[in-house]
């Protein structure tokens, strides 16, 4: 690597001066070229949108900036010297730090012990976790954060308070440049809102932020500027104040936003009740009344935590309901595992994909058939017949079905999902954040198979935190707060009637 | 937007491909490598091994392992260990021994008994590693223990009574032919065996039990019913214990020292053929061909007239580079989930 | 925004955290009182100096190699060589000393050589060859038994009258072996508690991933854990020559390799790594060696003995594996659940849903209910 200038660029700081300079960077796995002659600066003090589909090359870029790829040809220039990372330490020590998707947190150590990890404080030679719990104390002073014990197990943090962590463990390494890959994927509205308040005060400090997001609301609300990444190549860099959102949409896919959500299928009409829960509750639910019409797309929105998932995993068998009763297709069920629920029915895709939907190294064709072999082994090659049509019909891109699943980009994973849920022909799916972290073309093959879903007359269930989606695609929208049904809305309501129920705020008020 | 492609595409080379890798894939080809050179050594030295008696003499003799390799394969590939399978065959050797006491006409019922023991051992190495959580290396080492000292307290030491002639046919006798002269009986359960888990691992429950194995989560969200997969693998390694301990005891007679040591060769034998401790990956075929290959070895040994002290040190240094070698395989870069992909999704 | 309910929420898991090492004491305690019953019962007392002096000298062997199979397990590894590396190092220390009181420091240096040799040897081959632990250990251990086998044909080396006292001394009731054991064990617990590889073990066992993105040389670490478990073996294996007053190859055969895991397991150290300590594996090899004194005391047949051992490991890691999925437990946010009749506060379940607490529950959102999943 080379010599790092820690005390060059925080003096100037001219908003004008590149603080970081990638050009012409390409990279390809297994001949497979991900990265192809792209060009990035970063400026001091500003926030930075890269943005692109999945599958666009975001992550290897962030992956090379942060020392865990090595470009294999282009050049990076930290204060106008090269660099080359060969480790994620070495952009660590030039200041360079990456907050990651999955959280590099150990859940059983302590907030200051993973601050610190890797270069805890001694003295005489010996580890002073004193020092090291005040010194995290202070950095978290500084951002106004003193709710957070440096004592406290990471475990016992919120989503969003690990995520809290993890910055702090990038600043406290007096980082110049934090890239953040997605960081709010997992956080409620009300913790975006804490997020935002910390870039802005890490952009006060000239910290220049690299920000990767699927959502476009957040890149005009917190960055200067956005760059737009598609196959592998440089769109475009462009300042946001300049730029419409559906200007941005066409620039990652070509494709204006407005056939997003496709339109109902024609004959599509609300038949009989499917699902019905009467007054359900469990230790995090309570008063649960729902019911899902055949040919219908039921809508779940609310807060993180408010108990959407909750409801799913309930229906499901996972969690359990302890109060009230379930009834499907008019029967009153006990659903005490996801072997019942499917049995009786019921289809559950996760919002989780690699550690609840996959068996990451298995096939294609093995994945698409688990539910099927788990259930009705004695008649699961029969009914496995369809799951290749299926699966052509989603669109999926594969070797073929022997290919491994975890192979595969992240929206043709949700393929497979939702074909070894479609190949039991369920009459109820539970869609629980469907469209999570898959790339457009994909998301908009999921909206076009729930209309085909409710056009067959299956009742469908969704649960999202994305706004957008809710008012596009459902027919009714029920809120939940704090674990209990705040109201139902019709389709085609607005975003801020959803809020309004969600937050428990009267619409019009101030919003947090 | 998207043009509809053929997700699937089958020429006649592919599919041969998917069958050759079907069979040897998934980081087992070092296996089979290593059991062409060990053979290819051994008939270097010995030409006469490849000769059909020679050849059945070898299979008798590593037929108990095999049996366990594939017993040891069900558990391991759903993600748990089983190392009670050693103590479990001294302790099943045993109770024939002292129950058969060289009356012929015990056999059948003793043999039932084995069996019913033998299940209930697996059942309870699965109850007790699924429903009430505990580690299976942890498991099945206290289940090691429990046998060992229950077999020594019940015989105080020395094995008492001896095994009737018709239980030992199928580990020494055989079917008088042509050619190979004697066809073991081994040889043909052992066929059976294999074919058995072979089918049994493209079956339903095959597939699911890898797939608990890669993700239990994913599976139980599924609908697998993982305990009961988890325990129904614990319960296929302990007949399996069974079987060999049958087979051994034709072969080798009774001895207090029967079966010991057999769990972790057993084990050895399955991460030899490319299976993955933790679950997940691998095939029963190629666990097979481990036990031969660690069999085969033993035999090379013999050949080179090696002393039999140093066999274990040899035996060791091999273990460890085959597995570094295909180690070594495995970790090619791999290209990240969420960038790579093999082709565009749009054109 | 709510600023004080984080820590609130923070408080009850540290309390629940130091419970594993508590619970093992307890369980420690446990073993004590109600073996000094059942040998009192029967006329005894576990309690007496001979007893005491019993159950020390025999923890002092174990202490060493789950010292140092804690090391590793906390690295996520395992040793399964520790036994042959104790055989081993019995020989060369008895055979290096060859009687003369003067060659002494030479023995244990040459020991503390070779053991550390082969724990080098495992940590590479781990960390660089990748190979799984478990199969890394087993084959070294045979690697060893070969050598052993081949080498030794019986009972080699003499070990000086100044020496064997390591294995024969008392200070009090305590004997020597044992003192220099719980020594042994609190350099341990500095170490995991005070260096920065002490630190970074935990980080290795925890995750990998994270340890190395944090700019951990997790190979080191690894590396590290095994020189540190192999040396402890090699300790272990003076012992046995001290006791012995010779070096011994069959010591191999007495399955310290698992005993040690069992050990360090019973003291609550989580076997996939990252989580416990050296002071529970002190407790677990009291147990052990408390459980096997009482059985000698009561005279129980030895095979008895390790039914019942395996029963006991079993039932108490059963025990922890409960207390793991409690804590994972969600906090509730409802109580009164309909089906056990009320145990709980009984909340009405058709409680109107905007009645006491609407408005401030909003913010509880950011400090944690989005749970720890």
């Amino acid at each position: 690597m080379t010599a790092s200038t820690p005390e060059a660029a925080g003096g100037g700081a001219a908003v004008s001066t590149h603080l970081l300079r990638m050009r012409g960077i390409s990279k390809s796995f297994l001949g497979v070229r991900v990265l192809h002659g792209v060009d990035l600066d970063l400026r001091a003090g500003e926030v930075h949108a890269l943005v692109g589909e999945n599958g666009a090359g975001k992550s290897t870029l962030m992956k090379i900036l942060a020392g865990v790829h090595q470009a294999d040809s282009g050049t990076v220039e930290l204060d106008g010297a090269a660099v080359a990372f060969e480790h994620p330490l070495q952009a660590q020590q030039a200041r360079v730090s990456t907050v990651f998707q999955e959280f590099n947190l150990l859940p059983d150590r302590t907030v200051a012990e993973n601050v610190f990890l890797g270069r805890e404080p001694r003295t005489r030679g010996m580890v002073d976790a004193r020092r090291m719990n005040a010194d995290t104390a202070q950095l978290l002073a500084d951002l106004g954060l003193t709710w957070l014990t440096p004592q406290a197990p990471v475990r016992s943090l919120s989503v969003a308070g690990q995520q809290i962590v993890e910055i702090v463990k990038a600043l406290s390494y007096d980082a110049r440049i934090i890239s953040m890959d997605e960081p709010t994927a997992a956080l409620a509205d009300e913790e975006v809102d804490l997020l935002y308040r910390l870039i802005a005060r890490l952009r006060e400090r000239g910290v220049a932020i690299l920000y990767v997001s699927h959502r476009l609301k957040e890149i005009f609300d917190l960055c200067d500027r956005v760059t737009v990444l598609k196959d592998g190549a440089l769109v475009d860099t462009v300042d946001t104040a300049t730029l419409r959102p559906d200007e941005l949409v066409r620039m990652m896919v070509g494709r204006p936003i407005s056939s997003f959500f496709p339109d109902k299928l024609p004959g599509t009409a609300p038949g009989d009740v499917r699902l019905r829960v009467t007054g359900g509750g469990n230790d995090q639910l309570d008063g649960i009344d729902l019911e899902v019409r055949a040919g219908e797309i039921t809508c779940l929105a609310g807060l993180q935590g408010s108990g959407r998932t909750e409801i799913a995993h309930a229906l499901f068998g996972i969690a359990r309901f302890t109060r009230g009763t379930v009834q499907v297709d008019g029967r009153t069920v006990r659903l005490r595992s996801p072997r019942q629920a499917v049995r009786t029915g019921l289809a559950l895709v996760t919002e989780d994909r690699k550690a609840e939907g996959l068996a990451l190294n298995q096939s294609v064709a093995a994945n698409a058939r688990l539910v099927l072999d788990a259930v009705d082994p004695r008649r699961a090659a029969a009914r496995a017949r369809r799951i290749p049509g299926l699966l052509s019909s989603l669109d999926l891109v594969a070797r073929g079905p022997d290919q491994e699943v975890r192979f595969l980009s992240g929206g043709n994973q949700q393929k497979v999902v939702l074909a070894k849920w479609l190949a039991t022909e369920p009459s109820v799916i539970v869609l629980d954040e469907p469209t999570r972290g898959i790339d457009v073309g994909a998301k908009h093959r999921v909206y076009t198979l729930m209309r085909e879903l409710a056009a067959d007359g299956v009742a469908i269930l969704m649960v999202s935190s994305e706004l957008p989606e809710v008012i596009g695609m459902a027919d009714r929208v029920i809120v939940l707060r704090d674990g209990r049904i705040a109201g139902e809305l019709p389709g085609g309501t607005t975003e801020e009637a959803v809020m309004a129920l969600a937050t428990g705020q009267v619409p019009g008020g101030p919003m947090s | 937007m998207t043009a509809p492609r053929p997700a699937h595409r089958s020429s006649g080379a592919s599919r041969v491909a998917g069958v050759a890798s079907a069979l040897f894939g998934g980081g087992s080809a070092t296996v089979f490598a290593l059991l062409i050179v060990i053979f290819a050594g051994i008939f270097a030295m010995n030409p006469s091994f490849m000769e059909p008696p020679s050849l059945m003499a070898f299979i008798k003799n590593a037929a108990p392992l095999v049996v366990l390799a594939i017993g040891q394969y069900f558990v391991i590939v759903a993600g748990e260990l089983d190392l009670s399978v050693g103590s479990l065959v001294g302790t099943q050797v045993v109770i024939a021994a002292a129950l058969i006491d060289g009356e012929e006409s015990r056999t059948g019922p003793v043999l039932l008994l084995m069996l019913v023991f033998g299940v209930l051992v697996g059942l309870v190495n699965g109850l007790i590693t699924t429903v009430l959580k505990v580690h299976s290396l942890i498991t099945t080492l206290g289940m090691m223990l429990v046998l060992y000292g229950a077999n020594r307290l019940w015989t105080g030491g020395a094995p008492t009574g001896a095994l009737s002639e018709a239980f030992r046919q199928p580990g020494r006798g055989g079917v008088e032919m042509p050619v190979v002269r004697l066809l073991p009986w081994s040889l043909l359960i052992l066929v059976a065996v294999v074919i058995a888990a072979v089918v049994v691992m493209r079956r339903p429950y095959g597939r699911v039990l890898i797939a608990v194995g890669d993700n239990e989560q994913a599976a139980a969200f599924s609908g697998v019913r993982v305990w009961q997969v988890r325990t129904a693998a614990f319960v296929l390694s302990s007949v399996m214990a069974t079987l060999a301990a049958v087979l051994i005891g034709g072969y080798a007679g009774v001895t207090a020292q029967v079966g010991e040591g057999l769990e972790f060769a057993a084990i050895t034998a399955v991460v030899l053929g490319g299976v993955v401790l933790g679950g997940g990956r691998g095939t029963v075929i190629a666990a097979m061909a481990g036990a031969l290959t660690v069999e085969a070895l033993f035999t090379l040994f013999n050949q080179l007239s090696l002393p039999s002290t140093i066999r274990p040190a040899a035996q060791g240094l091999i273990i460890i580079a085959a597995v570094a070698y295909a180690a070594r395989e495995r970790s090619q870069p791999a290209p990240p989930v969420d960038d790579a992909r093999p082709e565009p999704a749009r054109s | 925004m709510s600023t004080t309910v984080d820590t609130a929420t923070a408080m009850p898991s540290r309390r629940r955290r130091l419970g594993t090492t508590e619970l093992v004491y307890m369980a420690l305690l446990g073993v004590v009182v109600i073996g000094a019953v059942i040998v009192a019962i029967s006329g005894g007392n576990l309690l007496s100096t001979a007893n005491t002096v019993e159950m020390l000298s025999r923890s002092s062997l174990l202490g060493f190699v789950a010292l140092g199979q804690t090391f590793v397990i906390l690295c996520r590894s395992l040793d399964l060589s520790v036994g042959y590396v104790m055989a081993l190092s019995s020989l060369i220390g008895a055979t290096t000393m060859a009687g003369d009181p003067a060659r002494i420091p030479l023995g244990i240096a040459a020991v503390v050589l070779v053991a550390g040799g082969i724990g080098l040897a495992n940590g590479l081959i781990i960390a660089v060859l990748k190979v799984n632990p478990f199969i890394t250990t087993l084959g070294m251990g045979l690697i060893i038994k070969g050598y052993l086998d081949t080498r030794y044909k019986g009972p080699a080396g003499a070990v000086p009258e100044a020496f064997r006292q390591f294995g024969y001394t008392r200070i009090g009731f305590v004997p020597l072996s044992a003192a220099v054991m719980l020594l042994a064990m609190a350099a341990g617990i500095a170490y995991l508690r005070t260096s920065r590889t002490g630190y970074h073990m935990y980080a290795v066992g925890g995750s990998e991933d994270v340890a190395r993105l944090s700019g951990i040389r997790t190979g080191r670490v690894m590396i590290t854990a095994h020189v540190l478990c192999s040396i402890a073996a090699g300790v272990a294996g003076l012992l046995i020559a001290a006791r012995f007053g010779t070096g011994s190859a069959l010591v191999y055969s007495s399955g310290y390799e698992l005993d040690s895991i069992a050990a360090v397991v019973l003291g609550g150290t989580f076997l996939m790594g990252g989580r416990g300590g050296v002071a529970g594996t002190l407790a677990g090899v009291l147990i052990l060696a408390e459980l096997d004194t009482v059985f000698n005391v009561l005279q129980v047949d030895p095979f008895f003995k390790e039914v019942l051992r395996g029963v006991v490991i079993i039932a108490a890691v059963a025990i922890y594996a409960r207390r793991q999925v409690e804590r994972r437990a969600t906090r509730a946010r409802f109580g009164g659940d309909g089906d056990d009749g009320g145990t709980g506060p009984g909340r009405a379940p058709d409680r109107p849903p905007d009645s006491t607490a609407g408005g401030a529950d909003g913010d509880q959102v950011v400090a944690g209910h989005g749970g720890d999943r």
